[in-house]
C-alpha cells in the first residue's frame, strides 16, 4: 500500500545552512494493509523523521513515497485531502495536542467541518460515537470534558478515534505510548493490534524494543538514518545478524533474564557515536523476509 | 540500617488544599542496598526522593522521620539539612545533562562546588581524575565547557561529581529514562559499580520503569497513590508479587517478551485517585479485582517473607499468581 523508495532527507544546519545533516539516509521499505511495520531507533536515527515525511510534513530531499502507486509529493488540493483521509498520524505527547480552553470535542469539530460538512447533526453523532466506541471508550465518559479532566490514555486514544473518523487506511504512529503510564500504555497498544487485524497499515515508530516485539509484523532497524537490519520481526529479534541489533537486544532490560557482564569491561557507552561509516552499506537478503546490512 | 523512613508524610500546597502525595511511608535501607522505587507518575515516587534531600517551596512537612546510620535527617529544616547535602546525602538529578553549570569549566565548577562544601579542592584532584577514568573519561574533560560534552558524557560526569564525597546515600531520580537504550546500560551499571567500589552506601533508583531495577536494583519498593504497596528483593518481587497491583503492573509490561498474538496482555482499569482527596482505606480499592468490605479499612504492611512486605488484606487469600495472571488477561 504505502512503499517508499531510496528515500533520502538532508537537513541544512549551522549558519545560513552551510553544514548538512544527513537525517534519512536511502531507505526503502513497504507497509501493506493489516501489516504492522516498527521503525526502531535510538535519537538521531531518523525515524520520526520517515514519519513526518510519510505524513507529508516534510518533503524527501530524494526518492519517492508512494501510496498504491501515487507519487504523495505531487498530490494537491483535493488530491492532498483525500490523501489526508486515508493516511493520519498521532504523536507522542497527548496532553500537548488539545487546545486546553476547548472541550476535547472541539478536535473532532474541526474533522466535521473540514471532511464531512455534509453530516447531519445526527449522522455525525452516530459516527463520532462509533469512532470512540471502536478505541474501548464510553463516549459518555470522554465527550464533554476537558482536555486536563482525562488521563493521557484516554486522551491519546480519543486521537486514535479522530484518526479513525477518516477512514484511514494508514496510521503512522510516532512514540505514542512512551508518555503514558505502565498500566495505561498496554491498552493502547492492544487497540493498536485490533486496528491492525481489521485491515489498518500501522508504521510504529519507537525506540523501546519490546514495544516493536510486542505489536509489529515487520522491524525496521534504523541507525543515524541507515537501515541496518529489516525484515520479519521474529527473524530480526529471534535471529539478530547485524551487531548493531544484537548490541541493542543486549541493553534492552528485560524481565526475563539479567544483563550478563563480562568482568573488568570498562564502563561506557555502547553507543559508538565517533564511529565514521562511509561506506555505503549494502541490503542483503540473509533469510527470506531478513535483510542486513553489509558493507 | 543505613536509612530508616518512619511513617513520612509529605504533602504539596496548592489553592485547592494539600495533595498528599507521601502519606505515610516507611521502609529501610540496608547498608550498600541497591533500592528501586517504582511507581506510576503521580504515586508519590519523586516526592519520597526529593523529601530526603531538599524540600522545594510548595512542599510541606508533615510528620514522620527519617534516620540516616542512626542520626535523625532534619529535613523539615532547609538550612540544617545543609550539612548533609552532598557529604551525607546526594543526588543524580533527571535532567543531569542540564545540570552544569554552563559558564564555567567543569574543573572550576568541582572546585568551588568542594570548597562551598569545605573541602580542599586539589587533595581531591586524584581521586576525582581516578574516578573519571573509571567511566572512561579523561581529565581532560575538567578543561572543558558543559557544552563541548556529549549528553551521556555529562551525565557520567554529574554522576562522579555527585558522588565525590562518598555520600552514605545516593538518590538518582529517572536517571536514565532519556537515554537511548545503550547509553541506558552503561549508567545503570555505572551505578551498580559505584556501589560495589563503596563511592556511595546505599542508593534509591527512582524510575517508572520496572526493567531496569529488576536488572540493577536489590530491593524494589511498589508506591501507590502516596503509600507504599510492596516492597520485595527484586527477583521476588517480579517472580512472585503479592500485592495485586504489583501483579497487574507486572503482567502488563512487554519487557517479558510477549508478543500479542501469542499472548494478549493486559493493563489495569481505570486510573489513581486523586490525592488532593484520597478515599478512605485501601487506595487500589477501586481497581482491584480482589476488592472487599474488609478493604474500607486500610490495609496494614504486614510481612509476608523474608524482606518481603505487603499492604494488601487480600495478599495471603490470592491465589497463586499464574491463575490471576489468566483471570486479568480474560478480563
Amino acid at each position: 500500500m504505502l512503499r517508499l523508495e531510496r528515500v533520502s532527507k538532508t537537513y541544512r544546519v549551522g549558519v545560513f545552512g552551510s553544514g548538512r545533516l544527513e537525517a534519512v539516509r536511502d531507505v526503502s521499505f513497504e507497509v501493506r494493509h493489516g501489516e504492522v511495520l516498527s521503525l526502531i531507533g535510538e535519537s538521531g536515527s531518523g525515524k520520526s523523521t520517515i514519519g513526518r515525511m510519510i505524513l507529508r510534513l516534510l518533503a524527501p530531499s530524494a526518492g519517492t513515497i508512494s501510496l498504491d502507486g501515487v507519487d504523495v509529493a505531487t498530490l494537491r488540493r483535493g488530491r492532498l485531502k483525500e490523501y489526508y483521509r486515508r493516511v493520519q498520524g498521532v504523536f507522542q505527547d497527548p496532553f500537548s495536542a488539545y487546545n486546553p480552553i476547548f472541550k476535547v470535542d472541539h478536535a473532532f469539530g474541526l474533522i466535521r467541518s473540514e471532511f464531512f460538512p455534509g453530516l447531519s447533526r445526527d449522522e455525525w453523532d452516530a459516527k463520532l460515537a462509533a469512532a470512540i466506541e471502536s478505541v474501548s471508550l464510553n463516549p459518555g465518559d470522554v465527550l464533554g470534558r476537558y482536555p486536563h479532566q482525562l488521563s493521557g490514555g484516554q486522551l491519546q486514544r480519543l486521537l486514535v478515534a479522530r484518526a479513525l473518523l477518516l477512514d484511514v487506511d494508514l496510521l503512522v504512529a510516532d512514540e505514542i505510548i512512551s508518555m503514558l503510564d505502565a498500566s495505561t500504555r498496554i491498552d493502547v497498544l492492544n487497540l493498536l493490534a485490533d486496528l491492525k487485524e481489521r485491515g489498518l497499515g500501522i508504521v510504529f515508530i519507537t525506540h523501546d524494543l519490546s514495544l516493536g516485539n510486542y505489536l509489529s509484523d515487520s522491524t525496521v532497524i534504523l541507525r543515524r538514518g541507515r537501515i541496518v537490519e529489516m525484515g520479519a520481526t521474529e527473524k530480526v529479534f529471534g535471529d539478530p545478524r547485524h551487531p548493531y541489533t544484537r548490541m541493542l537486544l543486549d541493553s534492552v532490560p528485560s524481565l526475563r533474564e539479567k544483563w550478563t557482564d563480562v568482568d573488568g569491561a570498562p564502563i561506557v557507552d555502547g553507543g559508538g557515536d565517533d564511529e565514521s561509516d562511509d561506506e555505503p552499506p549494502r541490503l542483503v537478503e540473509v533469510a527470506a523476509d531478513h535483510l542486513v546490512a553489509t558493507p | 540500617m543505613a536509612l530508616r523512613v518512619d511513617d513520612l508524610r509529605v504533602y504539596y500546597r496548592t489553592l485547592a488544599g494539600d495533595v498528599k502525595a507521601l502519606d505515610g511511608v516507611s521502609f529501610a535501607l540496608a547498608d550498600g542496598e541497591i533500592m528501586g522505587v517504582a511507581g506510576e507518575s503521580g504515586c508519590g515516587k519523586s516526592t519520597l526522593g526529593k523529601s530526603l534531600i531538599r524540600l522545594d517551596a510548595r512542599m510541606r512537612y508533615v510528620s514522620g522521620s527519617v534516620a540516616l546510620d542512626g542520626e535523625e535527617l532534619p529535613i523539615w529544616d532547609d538550612a540544617q539539612m545543609s550539612a548533609f547535602r552532598y557529604r551525607r546525602v546526594s543526588i543524580v538529578p533527571q535532567y543531569a545533562m542540564s545540570a552544569l553549570n554552563p559558564t564555567r569549566k567543569i574543573g572550576r565548577m568541582v572546585r568551588e562546588l568542594l570548597r562551598s562544601r569545605g573541602v580542599d579542592a586539589d587533595a581531591k584532584r586524584p581521586e576525582l581524575e581516578r574516578r573519571l577514568g573509571l567511566v572512561g573519561l579523561s581529565a581532560d574533560v575538567l578543561d572543558r565547557y558543559p557544552i563541548e560534552l556529549s549528553g551521556g558524557m555529562k551525565q557520567r560526569v554529574v554522576m562522579v561529581v555527585s558522588t565525590l564525597l562518598d555520600p552514605s546515600l545516593l538518590i538518582a531520580d529517572e536517571l536514565t529514562s532519556a537515554l537511548d537504550v545503550s547509553t541506558q546500560k552503561a549508567v545503570a551499571r555505572t551505578l551498580v559499580e559505584f556501589r560495589d567500589r563503596r563511592f556511595v552506601g546505599s542508593t534509591i533508583v527512582i524510575t517508572h520503569d520496572l526493567s531496569i531495577l529488576y536488572q540493577i536494583a536489590d530491593t524494589i519498593l511498589v508506591m501507590y497513590a502516596g503509600k507504599v504497596a510492596e516492597k520485595a528483593p527484586a527477583e521476588e518481587l517480579v517472580s512472585t508479587p503479592r500485592h495485586p497491583y504489583t501483579r497487574l503492573l507486572v503482567s502488563s509490561l512487554p519487557q517479558a517478551g510477549a508478543r500479542y498474538r501469542e499472548r494478549r496482555l493486559a493493563g489495569i482499569p481505570g486510573r489513581p485517585p486523586s490525592l488532593l482527596d484520597p478515599p478512605r482505606g485501601c487506595r487500589f480499592r477501586d481497581r482491584c479485582p480482589l476488592a472487599s468490605a474488609r478493604c474500607l479499612e486500610e490495609p496494614p504492611v504486614v510481612e509476608v517473607g523474608a524482606g518481603h512486605a505487603v499492604a494488601c488484606w487480600e495478599a495471603d487469600a490470592a491465589p497463586p499468581p499464574e491463575t490471576r495472571l489468566q483471570t486479568a488477561e480474560a478480563s
